[in-house]
């Protein structure tokens, strides 16, 4: 089931127009993946989606985003569409605060108060970022003591602890390791059953590997959407051919 | 990625190489039939080592290039396609020598019939080969199909040599034993171009990215 | 072996020796000034600071330094109780709200770098002719206090913007995308964060506050006394003149009859500097007990 409609999104920062005539869908239990040179616009388009461009001056939107029918520009407040759509960014980006208080800042922000739904919304959230067994003993202290790798789980378990229904992530693995790196990847796939997931990639053996659709832009256009292993096996525009066997340019 | 087009390059000039090689051994597996020329046939045998050789350089190439390059899209087809081809191709070589092996033990004898459908059905075999490779090189997919479609032609020559040998084995019992070895000729060439079916249907996945007609991934 | 190789690989020159001489003797001279004028004056004011400087009244007799000390408290209290809400508000309206880079923006940072200029005896005169004159409070701690208040005004607004503005705004993203308003990401995330250089606008601050004599002669006055309300402790009488520490130490020395008194009072002062140093470093470190 499509999660996300977008239809003939254009987006403009200014004068400067980031986004062209984009129509992409994502659906439930699938990871799409968003693949294109820097500046592309994949990463505007993320924001779109949860509306963190409201944060940029002079950005200014045509067409549709439709969260599940609702449009995101008109029928949701922003804050509920941020619960329902998370996001995780390129730096892990965990709270100056212990790691609970991470994870409960969330939930509490949309009115959770007893002591005792937090506790189970903290473990819950660890565990199905598959960070508990690290931080169980730890939740006290500081998340900034944290590795790279358990940083970005952090920030994924606090996304899930609004029980959001998508997940966006910009670049999640770009700062890490290999060895975080994939267990990120691992958690992706076991979490896609449950979420809607849009992810943003440099790394095309990333995509290959975790995600179920594809989509290539460049320039602010999207040039071609397909399976994943189509795109990476046989695309058709030769514009994406170019960019994934690296002769871009 | 200069360097990789290099490589890649470097991949197709040694598939041509092993075409060559592999072209090379029909033809003299065929004059080592019809001219029943001891040379020649040791020759074919003792290429097979060559070919082989030239098979595991290609596979290295292949496989260091799909650790080191990780390819995609084109450059990931052409290499696993190229990875697929050569075990066809060494197959032929090592068929052509099976041929020439069966040939020395020929030499001497004078043949129950006429070589006359053996050395067509070598040519139109020779033929697939060479155009199954050519369409890879010149990555027609056209080249290709026609390589699949003639594959009938060999078959049909196959059917009819059996035809002819059962008969002349009925004729004279005494024609048995040559019969076979004739038999067992047709056959490799019939299974030559078997592989040179199974090269072009590669290229056609490597142009395509389909293979008998289905979606590969 | 390896040792000595490396050495000879990378001789050390002259100017880098000499350079490294002057540094290491700048050091030296601070440290020594430092120490010299700590014992100078723990020397000088030691054998003075006895019990009788601690009682509750002043007279000429007993030139008691409490009277100060109190006042010195209060002052510093209620001056940044007056100074942080407004300076700490200003900031978050200059770093969070307001467009970054807005001509307005620019006019408050250049205004506020003016006010942080003026000497302080001219926020006394200031004091003197809006708070004790215009005003009509006389030399009182309400004047005192205001007078303050002004002066530390630009130090905690631009600390506590350059604080704020240092928060990485990946914290901000962070907290916008679960759903956060501006007001809870303000609160809740940039404002703890920025807690620690908050702070050290709040002890430069004090610094100031602490030593201050020539605005707080204009407009608290020199009167050594509590500055209760009759019915005592609690009961705090704004209008009445008071004298700090420092002010206490400028009276005491520039009558010249109690010098060495004066050097108590100095030592007292340095004892309450150091004490508010600790605290607030105490404080910094409680703070900033999750940022590490």
């Amino acid at each position: 089931m499509n999660v996300f409609d977008i239809q003939e999104l254009n987006l403009w920062y200014g004068k400067f127009q980031a986004l062209k005539d984009v129509s992409l869908t994502a659906a439930d239990a699938e990871i799409t993946a968003l693949i294109g040179p820097s500046g592309c616009g994949k990463s505007t388009l993320l924001k779109t989606l949860n509306r963190m461009n409201d944060l940029t001056p002079d950005c200014r939107i045509t067409g549709s985003v439709r969260l599940r029918g609702q449009d995101v520009y008109a029928d949701l407040p922003v804050n509920e569409l941020r619960r329902r759509v998370g996001m995780v960014f390129q730096k892990p980006n965990p709270f100056p605060m212990s790691v609970y208080d991470n994870i409960a800042f969330g939930p509490r922000t949309h009115g959770v108060k007893s002591r005792l739904a937090l506790d189970e919304t903290v473990e819950k959230s660890l565990r199905s970022a598959a960070i508990w067994d690290e931080v169980k003993d730890r939740l006290r202290k500081s998340a900034l003591g944290l590795s790279g790798g358990q940083q970005q789980r952090l920030c994924i378990a606090r996304a899930l602890a609004v029980t959001p229904e998508v997940l966006l992530l910009d670049e999640p693995t770009s700062a890490l390791d290999p060895i975080s790196t994939g267990k990120i990847e691992e958690l992706l796939l076991t979490l896609k059953k449950n979420y809607c997931i849009i992810i943003v990639t440099h790394n095309m053996q990333q995509a290959t590997r975790i995600s179920d659709k594809t989509a290539f832009f460049l320039l602010g256009e999207m040039v071609e959407y397909d399976n994943t292993e189509k795109i990476f096996s046989l695309p058709r525009d030769k514009r994406t051919e170019d960019y994934v066997t690296g002769r871009f340019g | 990625m200069r360097r990789f087009e290099a490589e890649l390059t470097e991949l197709n000039s040694s598939l041509i190489e092993m075409g060559a090689m592999i072209e090379a051994s029909i033809a003299g597996a065929v004059r080592a039939l019809a001219e029943q020329d001891r040379s020649v046939a040791e020759a074919v045998i003792s290429g097979d080592n060559q070919i082989d050789d030239k098979e595991k350089e290609i596979e290295t190439l292949c496989l260091r290039l799909l650790l080191a390059r990780q390819p995609v899209a084109r450059d990931f087809r052409q290499i696993s396609t190229a990875l697929k081809m050569v075990t066809d191709m060494e197959r032929i070589g090592d068929q052509a020598a099976d041929i020439s092996e069966i040939c020395l033990g020929l030499i001497g004898q004078s043949y129950i019939k006429k070589i006359e459908r053996i050395p067509r059905m070598a040519s139109a075999t020779t033929l697939m080969v060479t155009r199954s490779i050519d369409a890879y090189v010149r990555k027609d997919p056209e080249l290709a199909q026609s390589v699949i479609e003639s594959d009938d032609i060999v078959d049909g020559l196959f059917f009819e040599i059996r035809a002819e040998l059962i008969q002349l084995v009925h004729a004279d019992a005494a024609n048995g034993e040559q019969a076979f070895d004739l038999m067992q000729i047709a056959k490799y060439f019939e299974r030559i171009g078997d592989h040179a079916c199974n090269i072009a249907e590669w290229v056609i996945f490597f142009l395509t990215g389909r293979r008998k007609n289905k979606q590969l991934l | 072996m390896k040792k000595k190789r490396l050495k000879n690989k990378y001789p050390r020159k002259y100017g880098e020796i000499l350079l490294g001489a002057i540094t290491w003797a700048a050091a030296l001279l601070m440290t020594a000034v430092l120490l010299y004028i700590i014992g100078f004056i723990v020397y000088r004011g030691a054998p003075y600071l006895k019990p009788s400087l601690f009682s509750p009244t002043y007279n000429s007799t007993n030139v008691s330094l409490l009277p100060a000390l109190v006042s010195t408290v209060y002052m510093t209290a209620f001056a940044l109780a007056v100074a942080l809400p407004l300076g700490l508000g200003a900031a978050i309206y200059l770093a969070e709200y307001a467009r970054r880079g807005h001509k307005v923006v620019r006019l408050i940072r250049l205004a506020t770098e003016t006010l942080a200029g003026i000497p302080s005896i001219i926020h006394g005169l200031f004091g003197m002719l809006f708070f004790v004159t215009y005003l009509g409070w006389g030399f009182s701690l309400l004047a005192g206090v205001c007078t303050l208040a002004i002066m530390i005004l630009p130090l905690i607004m631009r600390a506590s913007e350059e604080a704020l503005l240092a928060a990485p705004d990946s914290y901000r993203e962070g907290a916008f995308a679960l759903g956060a308003g501006k007001l809870r990401t303000v609160f809740r995330i940039v404002l703890p964060a920025a807690a620690p250089g908050i702070l050290a606008g709040v002890i430069l601050s004090v610094g100031r506050i602490v030593g201050e004599t020539a605005a707080l002669i204009y407009t608290a006055g020199t009167v050594a006394q509590m500055p209760f309300a009759e019915g005592g402790p609690p009961l705090i009488d704004v209008f009445a003149s008071v004298r700090t520490l420092s002010v206490h130490m400028y009276a005491l020395t520039r009558e010249g009859l109690h010098t060495n008194e004066g050097f108590a009072t100095a030592l007292t002062l340095l004892a309450v500097v150091m004490g508010i140093n600790a605290a607030a470093a105490w404080m910094a470190g409680r703070v900033g007990k999750n940022r590490s």
